[in-house]
């Protein structure tokens, strides 16, 4: 019983975390272009990309 | 071009790059871009095919234009820059998160209750289950409930009629159990089903704002509109929705009217295929009345407007379609048809349980929670599921056959078509003249080197047509010297002294050019509409599902005649776009389902009032904007193969359907028992829909196999 006390919170909390991680993405016009983030990847530009 | 943010000297700007598809059309467009001074940042969103540019006052939207053409692609600005395309996936993305949290963390403490934690942790986990899971319902169910109401206040049902009272019932029968200490929290149960139904209109949504980016790219973005001379004049651009009758517009060649209104200078031919279907060229002159949406062919001519907006023929066959389309939007979904059924089946039998539990003796408190187990295991997980994922598995297969679906509730509509009507210009042949390849086949490398680099002087649509073909065939160019282009006349040029032309033949008739090259014989190579390929296999093909079909064209008989020999079929000739809007009104009368394939602004009445219709992804605006499904690639035996995949999906839709029958044929007679418990509702629950999702990707391969068998 005191180790679920202890779990629980800490449970609930990172799952609360995820929970608020997605939704800054998601405020953050991350799932815009969802294939344009995919197919970015592929794109090898070492040389230049610090402007970005 | 008018909606230009007014920041000292950077603007963005938006254009539409229906060709990009990868991650190497990507890099080459941004790079193509940055590479030139004045754009300061390029952004390329693949899922909408557009690319977001931010360029200071030294480069315009043209010289956008011409950069990303350089690089080998076709762009247009975007017509209405400030507003943001529309998303159906976004706002049910948060509702979605919120569940699947919710479940997770709820299925947590449901595993240690049903393992068997006793007296206060189980109270303690069921406080906090209700805890996470009441705002976590209230916040994710809102689709669900928002819709529900909205169809019990027009006094029908659908499938969120169910969903909202099992969901809504269940949490308030655990809120309770919580509060008295109870052995049983349906929580669990709720949120899995929020999150399943969730997952499936997502998945919905994705599907539908894919289709719809992909053919708002290939719509014409750009602003229409003409140059206006003023009374001094000048030349000013004015956009469509303001001009005026009495203005006169200057109509370059290779540009399309913006008004109706009579020639008051020069004289060309007008392409009026967009409005009557067509092909050959109109010669008017001076005096003689001009269409709105006509392309002027050969000279510019000056034309004062008549009526404008609102008034052209345009705008009525604008109107004809908004009738056409409240018609259709009566049909009623199957899921729906469904839920008519399954609602009030579902809450009679659950009263009936309640009732008989009493009669048989037991308390009303009894009673009540066997009544409430009832509702939350027949809630209808699987046949939430049953449509949406099947429909999105099939789409995804067109989709990669180049294939685009806009709206589900088409593929059933298609399944049960008997009866097709094809337009002839630009749906059973191609649309766009291409040079006679035995013509071309015939020309010396010198000779087809100076008619490439003639076409290539010409905004023309035959040099146009010319150059394509003769790119194609690897052509290289000549060195020309002295290129004039003569309006209605033809490109010429001197090659090694000798003068050398591309022009319009002496004689009329059939369509065709002359190539002069100076030495040797010239040469006449016919420019003809071409039947697409395999138009004969794919119309056989659709006669093999038991598809009757005919030609329906707005061509002159002549023109349809030579057509239908070609591809075997009967035809109408001459038919005006409210003909054929009531052709298929009278076949549907008639008792056929009619499927109406076109691509002109003519066919859009029509495609709106059929039970179901396909597009090529070449038509006009509005026929796009008017069909079902739009194909992108040139071989019509697409048709057959979409026809194929909706009579599929169909299938699979009902035994979907059949799957969540059975599914409640076992898990019912439990419920009435009073035998389910919370643990039994969430692995039926959840075998039911994995079964449904299972069955439906079946149909990834839905679109494979070409035509017929």
């Amino acid at each position: 019983m005191n180790g679920v006390l202890f779990l629980l919170p800490i449970a609930l909390f990172l799952g609360a975390l995820g929970l608020a991680a997605f939704f800054w993405a998601l405020r953050n016009n991350q799932f815009d272009d969802p294939e344009g983030a995919a197919a970015r990847i592929l794109i090898d530009d070492e040389e230049k990309d610090e402007d970005a | 071009m008018n909606a230009q943010p007014s920041i000292a000297d950077e603007r963005t700007c938006v254009l539409a790059v229906p060709g990009m598809h990868c991650a190497g059309c990507m890099s080459k467009v941004e790079r193509g871009l940055m590479d030139h001074d004045g754009v300061l940042a390029a952004r390329v969103n693949l899922s909408s095919r557009m690319v977001t540019v931010t360029h200071d006052e030294s480069v315009d939207e043209d010289d956008l234009t011409r950069f990303i053409a350089d690089v080998g692609f076709e762009a247009q600005p975007r017509r209405n820059q400030a507003q943001k395309p529309y998303s159906a996936v976004k706002p049910l993305l948060a509702p979605l998160a919120v569940a699947a949290f919710a479940a997770m963390n709820v299925m947590l403490l449901s595993v240690s209750v049903w393992s068997g934690a006793e007296g206060s942790t189980r109270e303690l986990f069921h406080w906090i289950s209700a805890l996470i899971a009441l705002p976590a319902i209230g916040f994710a169910g809102r689709p669900f409930f928002k819709s529900a109401w909205g169809a019990l206040r027009r006094g029908t049902t659908n499938m969120d009629v169910p969903i909202s009272l099992g969901v809504i019932i269940a949490a308030a029968l655990s809120l309770y159990e919580t509060w008295v200490g109870g052995a049983h929290a349906w929580f669990d149960g709720a949120l899995m089903l929020l999150t399943f139904l969730l997952a499936g209109r997502v998945l919905d949504a994705m599907m539908r704002d894919k289709a719809r980016s992909g053919v708002e790219a290939l719509v014409s973005q750009a602003a229409r509109g003409a140059q206006v001379v003023g009374s001094d004049g000048a030349l000013s651009y004015i956009p469509s929705e303001d001009l005026q009758p009495g203005m006169v517009m200057r109509v370059a060649t290779g540009e399309r009217l913006a008004a109706d209104g009579e020639i008051i200078s020069g004289r060309s031919a007008f392409d009026q295929s967009l409005l009557t279907g067509e092909s050959e060229p109109v010669p008017l002159g001076t005096g003689e009345e001009a269409l709105a949406g006509t392309l002027n062919l050969e000279a510019p001519v000056e034309v004062r407007v008549s009526s404008a907006g609102r008034d052209t023929t345009l705008a009525e066959i604008a109107r004809l379609m908004e009738a056409s389309t409240q018609d259709r939007s009566r049909y009623v979904r199957i899921a729906d048809r469904a839920a008519r059924l399954y609602a009030p089946a579902v809450h009679s039998l659950a009263l009936l349980t309640v009732v008989g539990w009493l009669v048989a003796g037991a308390s009303l408190y009894e009673a009540l929670v066997i009544g409430v187990a009832v509702l939350i295991i027949t809630c209808p997980c699987a046949l939430g599921l049953a449509v949406p994922v099947a429909q999105v598995v099939a789409s995804g297969a067109l989709m990669r056959a180049g294939i685009m679906v806009k709206d589900g509730s088409a593929f059933e509509r298609l399944a049960s078509v008997d009866r097709a009507l094809l337009d002839k210009t630009g749906t059973l042949t191609l649309g766009r003249p291409v040079p006679d390849a035995q013509a071309l086949a015939m020309l010396s490398p010198e000779e087809a080197g100076i008619a490439l680099a003639l076409a290539s002087h010409s905004r023309h649509p035959l040099s146009r047509a010319m150059e394509k073909a003769l790119l194609t065939r690897g052509v290289a160019p000549a060195t020309l010297a002295d290129v004039a282009e003569r309006a209605g006349d033809g490109v010429f040029a001197t090659f090694k002294g000798r003068a050398v032309a591309l022009k319009r033949p002496e004689s009329g008739g059939t369509t065709a050019v002359l190539l002069k090259t100076g030495e040797g014989p010239d040469r006449l190579i016919p420019i003809a509409d071409a039947l697409r390929p395999d138009a004969r296999e794919a119309i056989a093909a659709l006669e093999g599902q038991g598809i009757e079909c005919s030609i329906l064209s707005g061509d002159g008989e002549k023109a349809v005649a030579g057509v239908a020999e070609q591809a075997d079929l009967p035809a109408q000739a001459n038919a005006r776009p409210a003909d054929k809007q009531a052709l298929v009104a009278q076949l549907r009368a008639s008792g056929r389902k009619v499927l109406m394939v076109g691509d002109g602004l003519n066919d859009g009445p029509a495609l709106a009032a059929a039970d179901a219709s396909i597009a090529p992804g070449s038509a006009s605006d509005v026929g796009l904007q008017a069909a079902d499904f739009v194909f992108v690639q040139d071989s019509l035996s697409a048709l057959p193969r979409t026809v194929r995949a909706a009579r599929k999906t169909l299938q699979v839709v009902k035994q979907n359907f059949a799957l969540a029958i059975i599914y409640n044929i076992f898990a019912v007679p439990l419920a009435i028992a009073g035998l389910v418990t919370p643990l039994i509702a969430a692995v039926a629950m959840s075998a039911s829909s994995l079964l449904v999702v299972a069955n439906s990707l079946r149909l990834a391969r839905a679109a494979k196999y070409g035509a017929a068998k």
